[in-house]
């Protein structure tokens, strides 16, 4: 696995964890232990999307900042898979 | 509103296309119990919902049913991506490919287009969550039945696991929700009236 697959699998799994603690939370919103893996993972999260979106393509659109061309519109699509 | 990320929630990479097994798992996308009509009886739901919380979950839940739906639809893609006619004949997948070629249409394995009516929006939160809860463990069922299809497909038994698996986690938040609900009730009274519509002055179930 290349660097960029790697890091776009990491994303995977902390945006998962970040998903999965915000439905928790939902419903044990007093849970500090929570609240705490929460803003870990969430940070980890901002930081690889802004590392990844700056080496490789834009991850969301606010990430996709460029004084040249318009690289939100030359990010692959993600529901083509390997063939992508 | 929303904003998007550029990546599936799970990955989806079939390498062998499958037009056969498309027919079946576009229910998911569709169907009577797929992830269109999920991600629409919550985003649909959570307007009426009397408790903040219940409405954020509702609100969050049909969100990632969103993501969900992308990726049923870019399984049902990638099992028919370049299909030859041949296989799109011997497949079955013909009466499909007359009306739709290869586009991604909502439809159950039967051909039944997506219809609202496969969700309801009551706008009586006790009636609203347990349909959830039951939608839930309907999709379940369906993710099963579609684990037995696929059992010598790894690349589309991966997402097809990972989705079963958030309904479990579903079932039980919409369960927890329930008992949110539950609490603002009169504890005598539980499921003798709406809380969203029926303003009673003093057994508590205001906001």
């Amino acid at each position: 696995m290349n660097n960029k697959d790697q890091m776009l699998r990491d994303i995977g799994i902390v945006g998962f964890t970040v998903t999965e603690l915000a439905l928790y939370l939902d419903t044990h919103p007093h849970d500090r232990n929570a609240i705490e893996y929460f803003n870990h993972y969430n940070r980890i999260k901002t930081q690889l999307e802004k590392e990844f979106s700056k080496k490789y393509f834009p991850i969301r659109v606010d990430l996709a900042e460029s004084n040249q061309e318009w690289r939100w519109g030359a990010a692959p699509l993600p529901w083509e898979g390997v063939c992508g | 509103m929303w904003s998007y990320e550029r990546r599936l929630e799970f990955p989806v990479n079939i390498k062998e296309p499958n037009a056969q097994l498309a027919q079946a798992i576009i229910s998911q996308y569709g169907g009577p119990d797929g992830e269109m009509g999920a991600s629409m009886r919550y985003l649909s739901q959570k307007f009426a919902t009397p408790y903040k919380e219940v409405a954020g979950l509702l609100n969050d839940i049909g969100t990632e049913e969103l993501a969900h739906l992308e990726m049923m639809g870019a399984i049902v893609y990638q099992l028919t991506r370049n299909l030859s006619m041949d296989e799109i004949e011997k497949s079955g997948f013909d009466k499909y490919y007359v009306d739709h070629t290869l586009g991604i249409w909502p439809q159950a394995a039967g051909g039944i287009p997506f219809n609202a009516c496969e969700f309801q929006s009551k706008g009586d939160i006790i009636t609203d969550l347990f349909e959830d809860m039951a939608a839930e463990q309907k999709a379940r069922s369906t993710y099963d039945n579609i684990l037995r299809l696929v059992k010598d497909c790894p690349d589309v038994a991966a997402p097809i696991k990972f989705l079963r698996e958030r309904e479990v986690v579903h079932f039980q938040r919409f369960g927890e929700a329930l008992r949110i609900t539950q609490d603002k009730l009169d504890a005598k009274n539980f499921y003798a009236f709406n809380p969203g519509f029926d303003r009673c002055e003093d057994c508590g179930c205001k906001k």
